[in-house]
């Protein structure tokens, strides 16, 4: 055990040069980082360690993609195209279309209509993902029943939708956030139905919920007549100043269309409004509604509420047009935002927040350090008042242990977080746990009175199968908390299971080099401990 | 240099003679532990709970803890718990989960935000929603299970199987008396009390291992030594070393616990605990099992899974 190739040492010093090397950007100024970084070659990593929320003060949210608002808004579009189908077909609609909970049922009476509409609604049954994408099931199952035809959404279907719902979430989210001038804004797909959002240094969440909370589902509806049917008008409350009004269900233009909107001045009052322009289509379908209803109220609807409702004077063709409503500037400009970045596919709700002032922030990371330099400390003092110049070596290994934990953590890419700091003192007492384990076994061998080479061999050689089993526990611990653990608490194993692979490098292999290095020198004829 | 020796060299000890004091003892230890777990309950902090929690600052003197007590309960939030956290201009405010799912959770942060951000700095707001905090407990419970079988699997395969009995039980009974010390001092239990208990386990094995492996060794060497005897002697053996790593440990977790800050408080604590428990179940709880189980030095010549008991003479022609 002795001897060892000289190759060994220069790897073990090249393994913590390059570790120092990985760990000097995370000590210096980031816009120094940032211009070392461009000047030097690509393969030397120039990284900082990344640090988690909790030290680095910001906002984490994790949202919901909302199912009962995806199957709601998937029954209205069905509805429509129910609608549109029998209006092809010319097949009358004699008791209406009935909402379900999950699909609309065609109510006929007559049976031979009925036929002929089943028939027809049979091509609404589309295979998931278009035409091509087999194997995914359909869409819609359609079915007679006694008194109409019913069309149920399917549960794949649902699914898919939902997954959909997440993805387009992300974009607009993305938009929206972009928008506010937040850097370094993370969002990103979380399981099947949910969204993560981080916002690194936001420390009041109000706006960014007020930005990412909203669907911002801009309609608008033309304000109910008296005759119209019932079952074709719905009553909605006012955004603002209480009271309620009711339109007609029909979406006549909606915001998909938009393709811009900004924060503006109402030209009479100097209030703030927002400007909107449609694309083509949209003011196409604007100008066509417009002229038709001239003299009619026209509901501006954002997520159920009503905005407002103007009476339309004249026709307005030009694709754009003015949404006032007693705007402060802060809410005008925030809606503009929310038209332009586009509206969300279904309603997100916020089922998890964390959110660490920068005041807290650096508190945890003055703490961790302190902990970490006390706690250090403290274990040096003792190895070396136990073991003197062993204790030394142990110190030693134990410090280039702590240069590999944070190097790999670099390397990897992981994030440190406050129980990460935890995990790292923890190993630190852990580390020199090897050290104890191999110096009390060369003392027992020595007391046993073997020679000083024989003791230090037997020492190495019948400690390091005690050394691997109970890391091996250790290290099962700290996977397992990394597979079920989430957050923080993932830092704390991830410190804990880098940390318990490096002890073993560090405080058997360094630590073995520098005994043989010290016993060559010296040839001691008594273990001094 | 005269160097530091906290255990003393050499020693014999009897430990074996404690075990008719260690088991009652940790029998009735164990038992009130799941009385307590029972009928008094740990303290669940929001992620397992639910709810809302909020570490406040005044901006300017000390806060006034009654005055946010009485200005929060106004809101009609439930429940509403107010503490002190260490500086007198610190305070810790936690509501419970709030009717309407998890959208309840939001407007109540947006209420206590207009209630008190004039005054108070907001530190960091933990809100956790009850589909949440039921995934936290579900997989929680679940990494806690899988890490024992896991860990327990590991052992099967590495000692013989009176060994790995000898190591359940010490773990188990870690981990009852650590969730006992949670159900007494009713500290907080969060995520990274989970993560504290994980960690007490593996050290808890990690104690148990080095100990059976030196008894493994020993009742090689010394086959006609009782195993009463044979164990007394490993752990004399290993004694100065589980000393010196305990010391260790502890001194690392003393600076978490007393510099680290609020957050990880609880965790250092039960670290802590678990540390003296560990040490002390893996020389009275999982050794002697050894010997109630009637583990005998010759357990290691036959094939694992005869243990018929040997005549003496089979033994003699083996020594």
């Amino acid at each position: 055990m002795l001897r060892f190739a000289p190759w060994k040492l220069v790897s073990v010093l090249a393994l913590v040069a390059a570790a120092i090397l990985l760990i000097v950007p995370s000590f210096m100024p980031t816009g120094a980082v940032d211009s070392l970084a461009a000047r030097l070659p690509g393969f030397i990593p120039m990284r900082q360690i990344v640090l988690g929320l909790d030290l680095q003060g910001g906002a984490y949210m994790l949202m919901q993609v909302d199912e009962n608002s995806v199957i709601k808004s998937q029954i209205e579009a069905l509805r429509e195209d129910v609608r549109q189908k029998m209006r092809e077909g010319r097949i009358g609609l004699s008791g209406g279309i009935g909402t379900e909970p999950r699909g609309v049922v065609v109510r006929i009476t007559d049976s031979a209509e009925r036929d002929k509409a089943y028939d027809l609604l049979q091509t609404l049954s589309q295979p998931i993902g278009g035409p091509l994408a087999g194997g995914n099931g359909r869409n819609l199952q359609v079915s007679k029943t006694g008194a109409g035809v019913q069309l149920t959404l399917t549960d794949a279907a649902i699914a898919d939708k939902v997954r959909h719902a997440v993805t387009q979430s992300i974009e607009v989210l993305n938009r929206r956030i972009n928008a506010m001038g937040t850097k370094e804004t993370i969002v990103e797909r979380q399981g099947a139905d949910r969204v993560l959002i981080e916002v690194p240094g936001l420390q009041d969440t109000t706006k960014l919920k007020e930005i990412i909370g909203k669907t911002a589902k801009l309609d608008f509806q033309l304000v109910a007549d008296p005759g119209d049917p019932p079952s074709e008008v719905e009553t909605l409350p006012m955004d603002k100043g209480g009271g309620t009004i009711t339109v007609q269900k029909r979406v006549m233009v909606d915001g998909a269309d938009l393709v811009d909107a900004q924060q503006s001045f109402d030209q009479q009052t100097g209030e703030p409004d927002v400007t909107f322009r449609f694309n083509l289509i949209g003011a196409q379908k604007f100008g066509r509604v417009t002229s038709e209803n001239v003299g009619r109220p026209f509901a501006i609807v954002l997520d159920g509420k009503v905005i407002s409702a103007p009476v339309i004077r004249s026709p307005i063709t030009g694709g754009t047009g003015q949404i006032t409503g007693n705007f402060t500037m802060e809410e005008a400009s925030n809606l503009a935002i929310l038209l332009r970045s586009g509206a969300l596919p279904a309603k997100l709700t916020v089922i998890e927040e964390r959110t660490v002032g920068p005041g807290l922030g650096q508190d945890s990371i003055d703490a961790g350090k302190r902990a970490a330099l006390v706690g250090g400390l403290l274990v040096v003092v003792y190895m070396i008042t136990t073991y003197g110049i062993f204790g030394v070596f142990a110190d030693l290994a134990l410090a280039v242990h702590i240069l590999l934990i944070f190097a790999s953590m670099i390397l990897l890419g992981a994030t440190l977080t406050l129980p990460g700091i935890a995990g790292i003192v923890f190993t630190i007492g852990m580390a020199v746990d090897s050290n104890v384990l191999i110096y009390e076994r060369i003392r027992e061998e020595a007391h046993l009175g073997r020679s000083v080479v024989s003791s230090l061999d037997a020492g190495f050689k019948r400690a390091f199968a005690t050394i691997v089993d109970s890391n091996v526990t250790m290290f099962v611990a700290a996977l397992i908390l990394y597979l079920f653990g989430s957050g923080a608490v993932r830092g704390f194993a991830v410190s804990l299971g880098l940390g318990i692979m490096t002890s073993i490098v560090t405080a058997v292999t360094m630590t073995r080099m520098m005994i043989a290095l010290w016993y060559h020198r010296g040839r001691p004829r008594k273990i001094p401990i | 240099m005269k160097l530091l020796r906290l255990a003393p060299e050499n020693t014999k000890f009897g430990f074996m003679r404690f075990r008719r004091v260690s088991y009652p003892l940790s029998a009735t230890l164990s038992i009130i532990a799941v009385v307590m777990f029972l009928f008094v309950g740990m303290n669940y902090g929001i992620d397992f709970a639910g709810g809302t929690q909020i570490d406040m600052r005044a901006k300017s003197g000390e806060a006034h803890l009654a005055e946010i007590r009485s200005k929060a309960d106004s809101l009609g939030l439930g429940a509403v718990e107010v503490q002190r956290l260490g500086a007198e201009s610190d305070v810790l405010l936690r509501i419970n989960v709030q009717s309407g799912g998890d959208a309840g959770e939001q407007s109540a942060i947006a209420k206590l935000r207009d209630a008190f951000s004039n005054d108070y700095e907001f530190r960091s707001v933990d809100s956790v929603g009850p589909t949440i905090s039921a995934e936290l407990v579900q997989s929680g419970t679940l990494g806690v299970v899988v890490a024992i079988i896991a860990v327990l699997a590991y052992l099967w395969f590495r000692f013989e199987w009176q060994f790995a009995v000898g190591a359940i039980i010490g773990t188990m009974h870690d981990l009852l008396l650590t969730v006992g010390f949670f159900c007494v001092t009713q500290l907080e239990f969060n995520q990274t009390s989970i993560a504290a208990i994980l960690t007490i386990v593996g050290y808890s094995l990690n104690e148990t291992v080095v100990v059976l492996d030196r008894i493994r060794e020993v009742m090689r060497k010394y086959k006609r030594l009782s195993t009463a005897e044979i164990i007394d002697m490993s752990i004399n053996a290993v004694l100065p070393r589980t000393i010196m790593t305990a010391t260790t440990v502890f001194l690392a977790l003393l600076a978490l616990f007393f510099l680290g800050g609020h957050v990880i408080r609880s965790f250092s604590a039960a670290m802590i605990w678990g540390i003296f428990v560990a040490t002390y179940s893996s020389i009275f709880i999982c050794s002697p099992m050894l010997i109630y189980m009637g583990v005998r030095a010759d357990v290691f010549d036959k094939p694992k899974d005869q243990d018929v008991d040997p005549t003496p003479s089979q033994r003699k022609v083996k020594a």
